[in-house]
């Protein structure tokens, strides 16, 4: 495996054993040091043309701890809000010798684009690309049901988990329902109608626009941010409405089984999809899930990066 | 394939390591056994069953993984992390006895010397080995050994484990280890 672009990349045994390496690293994490030699020398670019906070720390802490050089690049400051085009960008970061590229950009197929071109030799991992998918998010979410809800299976099989919110814009949810149902869970997403994209119906998924009668049958509850600068048309009546109907508030999260999770990839929009209630409850695995972050992070770079390109065999 | 230790011959390579150990270290008080997986993990676990049934008590016993400090980490294709776990004792201050079942070129323990200074302070670290073949390209030895199996570089060691693979024998095979 050279790059990660999309769940789809990825085979069942291949996402399991990235959870497992997660699972080791992890304890490195919790241990007092922090540091592994394991990509010394190794140069990991974030090369970032859309905001974010998690993703990108993430991915630096996660580098940090593998001893690789880390150089951060985001759009606002550079030459790309100047007009200088992704083939350039990616080419001069290949004069500089990034050994891999974690890219984010507001164009669904950025990640594609990068990798399939010959701009650039190193590996290349989506950070999220427009609204396609965002794979490492995916594969941290699972890292956290596993580790609440898994019971020490290593597959994530007869487990229901809701989605619910802005599912067409999102990213998140696309990477997340392919990941998810490959694991074995059953996922239902939950939205407004026209928060659903079209094709909705070959999605490994079942809709409902009733999220009061789903949420009492489900193990895990995974809101997703009302992604309002990606809306250029009114999507919904008012904020209010949407919150009444589909955003999860104290008196919904009752209804909840006992045991049973809430999630959210961040940034949250507290007071419309999520209240502070639930937000800050004890179901709550949101300041969790970055936690977990860069331990699947960490996974993820171990993977691509740690093994060499002559292929000698495994004993 | 010539088989170089039988099933017996194991159990008492590991009963003189057992031995020796305590005579060295005057004791098991103050040891912690570090097995490295996968085999040198079982393995530790015998030394340390067998510590237990001479002294009565049962000396902290962990794995460390030295998969992430592994300087030939480019050469290959990337390796299943091993657990590591480290007895709630800790090693600060311990006489750490590192388990492992071929010493071949030290790379091995180079690592796990690397591993170990993230982790604390030992007062002695001690390497104890099922078989020494040779061939060491760093300057580093075992204080105990269970064989010295004099090889060439072209042939191949391989330990079995009942726990891992149903029965205990040492072979000595043709060809070189990838």
């Amino acid at each position: 495996m050279r790059h990660l672009l999309s769940i789809a990349d990825l085979n069942k045994s291949e996402a399991i054993s990235i959870l497992d390496t997660a699972t080791e690293l992890a304890r490195v994490s919790d241990g007092a040091v922090k540091k592994l030699p394991t990509l010394r020398g190794r140069t990991i670019v974030n090369l970032f043309a859309e905001d974010s906070t998690r993703t990108r720390i993430s991915f630096e802490a996660a580098a940090k701890r593998l001893s690789a050089d880390v150089i951060n690049f985001s759009a606002k400051g550079s030459s790309v809000s100047k007009g200088e085009s992704l083939k350039d960008t990616a080419m001069t970061l290949q004069a500089m010798g990034a050994d891999a590229v974690v890219i984010r950009h507001s164009a669904s197929g950025a990640a594609q684009r990068l990798a399939d071109s010959q701009w650039m030799s190193g590996s290349v991992i989506n950070a999220g690309d427009g609204t396609h998918e965002h794979p490492s998010q995916a594969l941290l979410d699972a890292f956290t049901i596993r580790k609440h809800l898994g019971m020490g299976a290593s597959d994530l099989a007869g487990l229901n988990v809701a989605i619910v919110g802005d599912i067409l814009h999102s990213r998140v949810a696309r990477s997340n329902v392919l990941l998810l149902a490959m694991l074995g869970a059953k996922v239902t997403l939950v939205a407004p109608p026209t928060l659903l994209p079209v094709g909705i119906q070959n999605w490994p998924a079942t809709v409902s626009y009733d999220f009061d009668s789903v949420i009492p049958h489900v193990d895990v509850v995974m809101m997703l941010r009302v992604q309002q600068e990606r809306m250029s048309d009114l999507f919904f009546p008012n904020a209010r409405e949407y919150s009444r109907y589909f955003g999860l508030n104290g008196e919904r999260m009752a209804s909840m089984k006992s045991g049973a999770i809430v999630m959210h990839p961040g940034p949250m929009n507290r007071g419309l999809e999520i209240s502070a209630e639930v937000a800050d409850s004890a179901r709550s695995v949101i300041t969790e899930q970055v936690t977990n972050g860069v331990s699947v992070r960490m996974a993820i770079l171990y993977v691509l990066l740690a093994g060499g390109a002559l292929e000698v065999g495994s004993n | 394939m010539s088989v170089a230790l039988s099933a017996q011959d194991i159990t008492r390579a590991l009963t003189r390591i057992s031995h020796e150990i305590l005579e060295k270290n005057q004791g098991s008080a103050n040891i912690v056994l570090l097995g490295i997986p996968t085999r040198g993990a079982h393995l530790a676990t015998r030394i340390s069953s067998i510590i237990t049934s001479i002294e009565g008590s049962e000396p902290p016993t962990g794995t460390l993984d030295i998969t992430l400090f592994r300087d030939d980490l480019r050469m290959r294709p990337p390796r299943a992390i091993m657990p590591t776990k480290i007895p709630t004792s800790g090693i600060e201050g311990k006489d750490v006895i590192l388990v492992d079942d071929v010493l071949f070129s030290g790379r091995t323990i180079r690592a796990a010397l690397d591993a170990l200074g993230e982790i604390g302070r030992p007062r002695t670290v001690q390497l104890a080995a099922l078989v020494d073949r040779g061939h060491r390209e760093l300057p580093i030895k075992a204080d105990f050994i269970g064989k010295n199996l004099p090889t060439s570089k072209n042939q191949s060691v391989r330990v079995l484990l009942s726990e891992i693979d149903g029965r205990d024998e040492v072979t000595i095979e043709e060809g070189a280890e990838l």
